[in-house]
């Protein structure tokens, strides 16, 4: 068992067209960082900095990371990671 | 004949064409527009902006459009109302009310950005027009596309109250309940906006759409007589609108038409969804996203797009923020009409409530020129003040019945 990573649409370039890869136990960014070497340039299009980027969301099993210890967030096998760009827009009104 | 040079992302600073984009392929950031103020500078001033019209087009060198308005002609140029009762009550010696609870067509600021929205839409070829909205955004894009000749197509979660969805159908677009919430039918239009070449406002047009809510500061400046108020306080939801005004104060430094921006500008939020003042409150950089709960429904947005930005412009200016109970919403729309006699939405609550804590705690002096931001009208949000405002007097038809009632309540 490993961390299942879904990839959106604007990335799946980097990982060969698959919506969804594995990756390895730790926080959200030795998760990527470990992804990148799998799927060079992942890195550096959500995060900068050892920080996730602004306009990118990141769920574990549902709930935004921003809720639990944001970039350092513990995953672990069997958990589900969702990477979204956040809509720049949202107005609800 | 445009003054626009391109988008270009707030992030990392890619550039990209005049295209119905939105968001920096590179790292998702939002897209900006450039314009090329040099060239603006030499060809708007003081002078020509009063010889036209009183609509929000009088300052159409700074709005990404080419040609023509084909909507909102008569948008804009709303009521800069001194508010001297109000400004007694809550110990402000000049204060003024931009009201756009009279904004044309549909009542609320929604006009001003759905104006440059449609006229870009038609500029880009578009012949639909949609957004994902629940109130003040359905009605201007039904009504103004309707006055421009669009198919439209409004999303709305299936679960919103009749009145709100009536005040969208009468404009007879297609209205598309979605069995979901907001967060779901934004989800879903962000897919049909990449599948179907409609021009979706708030999405795919976002970055021209939101430049409409500059004019709304634009306006403040010139009704103010070429200045810059002390300071201003403005609702956020998303935070684009507060982020705009700023945007307009120094937009019309860079060109020349004031000297100097002396403002403040403050974010009212309701306390059931305040993240971007508790990020202000708290010092802090990172919005974190709440899930709101408050009456202030047209302000309850988790997630602020703009949070960030709203934040940089409040601080840039020296300003602050503050958020109010719903009961002090309530009470901040009722002192606001029965002061100054302007019926605002819950929005509107939030601002004076706002402003009113501003005060108290004094980030705002008693002597400073202060404008609040009103935004959208009551009267399309009238269940919010069910059982909060007071009763008629009930009376027989007769002269005998009106005394006898009038006198037992002592007011005869």
């Amino acid at each position: 068992m490993a961390v299942k990573v879904k990839i959106p649409t604007p990335l799946q370039r980097l990982t060969n067209g698959k919506d969804e890869v594995e990756g390895k136990a730790g926080t959200i960014i030795e998760l990527i960082t470990d992804l990148d070497q799998k799927y060079p340039g992942l890195m550096e299009r959500i995060s900068e900095g050892g920080k996730i980027r602004r306009f990118v969301n990141i769920y574990v099993n549902e709930e935004d990371i921003r809720f639990l210890q944001a970039e350092n967030t513990t995953v672990k096998d069997g958990d589900e990671v969702s990477i979204v760009p956040a809509i720049a827009g949202g107005s609800l009104k | 004949m445009g003054y626009v040079q391109g988008l270009k992302c707030r992030e990392c600073g890619r550039e990209y064409p005049i295209e119905p984009i939105y968001v920096c392929e590179f790292c998702f950031g939002p897209l900006e527009v450039v314009y090329d103020y040099k060239k603006i500078a030499k060809v708007l001033n003081k002078k020509k902006i009063q010889q036209r019209a009183k609509t929000l087009w009088r300052y159409k060198e700074l709005l990404p459009v080419e040609g023509d308005p084909v909507a909102g002609i008569n948008a804009g140029f709303t009521p800069l109302v001194k508010a001297t009762r109000l400004g007694e009550t809550l110990g402000i010696k000049e204060l003024y009310i931009k009201d756009d609870t009279v904004a044309h067509p549909t009542l609320s600021f929604k006009d001003r950005v759905v104006s440059v929205a449609l006229t870009k839409a038609r500029e880009f070829g578009f012949d639909t027009v949609a957004c994902a909205s629940t109130g003040n955004l359905a009605h201007s894009v039904s009504a103004q596309g309707a006055m421009a000749g669009f198919r439209r197509f409004v999303f709305i979660p299936a679960s919103l109250e009749p009145s709100k969805i009536i005040a969208s159908l009468v404009y007879e677009p297609n209205v598309v309940a979605v069995d979901g919430n907001y967060d779901d039918v934004n989800r879903l239009c962000s897919e049909i906006a990449n599948k179907y070449r409609w021009a979706f406002v708030n999405i795919n047009i976002r970055p021209f759409y939101a430049e409409g809510s500059k004019t709304h500061g634009f306006e403040i400046v010139e009704q103010l007589g070429w200045k810059t108020p002390d300071n201003v306080i403005i609702p956020c939801a998303s935070g684009s609108l507060l982020t705009k005004i700023w945007k307009s104060f120094k937009e019309f430094k860079e060109i020349g038409i004031i000297k100097e921006v002396d403002a403040k500008v403050f974010g009212a939020q309701a306390t059931g969804c305040s993240p971007i003042v508790t990020a202000l409150k708290q010092g802090v950089d990172v919005i974190r996203p709440v899930k709101p709960n408050t009456i202030a429904k047209s302000l309850a947005i988790g997630n602020p797009a703009d949070g960030f930005y709203a934040l940089q412009a409040i601080r840039e200016s020296g300003g602050y923020g503050a958020d109010v109970s719903d009961e002090e919403i309530i009470e901040g729309m009722r002192l606001l009409a029965r002061t100054e006699g302007i019926f605002a939405e819950t929005a509107g609550g939030v601002t004076v409530a706002a402003t009113k804590k501003l005060v108290k705690e004094g980030y705002i002096r008693p002597d400073e020129i202060t404008v609040i931001c009103i935004t959208g009208n009551g009267l399309k949000t009238q269940e919010a003040l069910n059982g909060k405002v007071p009763s008629p007097h009930y009376i027989k038809p007769s002269l005998a019945s009106f005394e006898e009632v009038m006198k037992d309540k002592g007011l005869l």
